[in-house]
């Protein structure tokens, strides 16, 4: 899984069917430190996910065993709003 | 699957429900010789690891294969805590 903060929204009327009704977000990749890094990736939202916050996304074909997407062409899924994150050291 | 360090947890109170009492750890991935490499990652835990704990992880849709039957949304899970590591130096047999 990974940690990214929502960085905006995806609105699109023409899309395969079985997205109908799915919040597509923005996310911004996060290092654990809580620093922004490079890369965006586009997501379903499952849990309602607001601008700005933090969350966990999972990726690849483990997405689609998140709530409500199973058969549904999607790759990446926000599945938790994070609260915290505890670094016992830094890491590397 | 891959060897890494417990460094962190993530705390998340709303998530998906099939979420739902899983633990949420940041595993800094090792080299055999345990230098890390690579960015740390968010895993799910199926075998109670605790803090600065060396583990080996599963990653991609094996993960969730880990807690079947239950059908867990996870692309990265700790499956093991590593007793011992024996590397073979030398030139090869």
């Amino acid at each position: 899984m990974i940690l990214a903060r929502v960085a905006g929204t995806v609105v699109a009327t023409r899309k395969d069917p079985r997205l109908e009704g799915k919040k597509l977000l923005v996310l911004r990749l996060v290092s654990p430190e809580g620093n922004l890094e490079s890369g965006y990736v586009v997501a379903v939202d499952t849990v309602g996910a607001g601008s700005r916050e933090l969350v966990i996304a999972v990726s690849g074909s483990s997405a689609r065993m998140a709530e409500g997407c199973k058969d549904r062409p999607v790759d990446t899924v926000i599945v938790g709003i994070v609260d915290s994150v505890d670094l016992d050291s830094p890491a590397g | 699957m891959l060897l890494g360090r417990v460094v962190g947890r993530v705390w998340c109170t709303v998530k998906s429900p099939a979420l739902e009492g899983q633990r949420l750890l940041i595993v800094q991935p090792l080299t055999p010789e345990l230098t890390t490499t690579g960015k740390p990652l968010v895993c799910a835990d199926c075998t109670g690891a605790g803090a600065g704990e060396l583990v080996y992880y599963t990653r991609g849709k094996e993960a969730s294969y880990a807690f079947l039957p239950a059908e867990v949304p996870s692309d990265n899970t700790i499956v093991a805590i590593v007793d011992e590591l024996h590397i073979k130096r030398g030139p090869p047999c």
